[in-house]
């Protein structure tokens, strides 16, 4: 093994030193199952953020909190609770995918099909939801 | 000697004419390497070369053909060149693969031209081409003591184990520290001091075998902040492996044994 003083010169020489960039790394479907899980989970802690500054308004004045709960009420802002669901469900339901693989001897060897069950389940609540409320959202806005 | 970088991605190095005859059945392909000389370049860049390639042929064997007959300067390991010393680990076509294991037949594009790419592994720094200092990766493995420890008088014979008990551990003894797991972690990538999927994996070839004592130490020292529990099952590691180990269970093991205590 090196002394300490030429690790140190050996750590200088390593920073100095490129690390390879290139493409995409073309990973196992687990890690694109992560990359969505942490941006679903990003999302969701965006709208717990808002959803607890709009709830806080209620101390500033009542008339202050009714002001901005009315323009959730925009047929717009379907979409983002649309988003929302689709977020909440697949980090809910990928979540309990993750447990599996690390609390269950055999969830690493069925993550997989696991991640084909979650997407599908997804798909099972979000295509009749999605058509429920964009449906909503049209005669709302577009008149029925 | 001299030959000239370029920069530019377009620039095709086409076959010397003392090369030898492209043999019959031979595809030409292109191969795209990442390439870098510490004493000339800047930074990383690209540069293609078209070579021969035969159905039967490794991607070891194009790069052996760029080296031999196109630029001496290409840089990179290999050893047995069969794929059991774990020399060649380097990323194509955009996933970490040993070259003297992938053959060329799986990678000829369906239709039109195919081309290769070749890039040095990710998360460790790039000395030349697609050699990379693999010191971080050895710290980590010997970190975690890859190596018998018992107490007491040795025994007089060998150390006896049933069947069962080496079978608990089998699947982590085919390591072949070619860094292919380690380096195709997203957490390696971001986190320089995670202890990355090969230690973990030889870290389980010990807790797990019965003739060892030092299972608490090295569960104590993956416990640490950079130990398993960054693991965050992307399985990236287990389609990297060139042994087949399932590394992202053995890390799992490893993490299940230290919530319970239990082996």
């Amino acid at each position: 093994m090196a002394s300490t003083t030429a690790t140190a010169a050996e750590a200088s020489r390593r920073e100095s030193l490129p690390r390879a960039r290139g493409k995409l790394y073309r990973g196992d479907l687990g890690m694109w199952s992560w990359v969505a899980h942490r941006i679903t989970g990003v999302l969701t802690f965006f709208f717990l953020f808002v959803h607890v500054l709009d709830t806080a308004l209620v101390r500033v004045s009542p008339n202050a909190y009714d002001t901005v709960i009315n323009t959730y009420k925009h047929p717009l802002m379907i979409l983002f609770e649309l988003g929302l669901l689709a977020a909440v469900l697949f980090h809910a339901f990928n979540g309990i995918r993750v447990m599996l693989v690390d609390f269950w001897s055999e969830g690493p060897r069925f993550q997989r099909p696991m991640l084909w069950t979650v997407i599908v389940l997804w798909l099972v609540l979000m295509i009749p939801a999605a058509i429920s409320m964009l449906t909503r959202a049209a005669t709302e806005l577009f008149g029925g | 000697m001299t030959a000239t970088l370029s920069d530019n991605d377009n620039a095709v190095t086409d076959l010397p004419s003392d090369a030898p005859p492209v043999p019959e059945g031979a595809t030409m392909v292109t191969v795209k390497i990442e390439r870098f000389n510490p004493e000339v370049d800047e930074d990383l860049h690209w540069e293609s070369y078209r070579v021969p390639a035969m159905p039967t042929d490794r991607v070891l064997n194009m790069l052996h053909y760029i080296k031999w007959y196109i630029d001496g300067t290409l840089t990179f390991r290999r050893s047995c060149a069969h794929g059991v010393c774990g020399s060649d680990a380097m990323r194509i076509n955009g996933v970490n693969r040993l070259a003297c294991k992938v053959l060329m037949k799986d990678m000829f594009a369906k239709s039109g031209e195919t081309t290769l790419t070749v890039e040095p592994i990710k998360g460790l720094s790039v000395e030349k081409d697609l050699l990379v200092d693999m010191e971080p990766f050895f710290e980590a493995y010997k970190a975690i003591k890859p190596y018998l420890v018992t107490t007491g008088n040795d025994p007089s014979r060998e150390r006896t184990q049933s069947v069962a008990e080496r079978e608990r551990f089998d699947d982590t003894t085919k390591c072949i520290l070619c860094a292919a797991c380690t380096t195709s972690c997203p957490v390696y990538w971001s986190e320089g001091s995670y202890f990355g999927p090969a230690a973990i994996v030889n870290a389980h070839r010990f807790i797990f075998d019965s003739r060892d004592e030092a299972a608490e130490e090295r569960l104590d020292i993956l416990n640490d902040i950079d130990g398993v529990w960054r693991c965050r099952t992307t399985f990236n590691c287990t389609d990297a492996c060139p042994q087949g180990i399932q590394v992202t269970k053995a890390i799992q093991e490893v993490k299940r044994a230290l919530m319970f205590r239990r082996r």
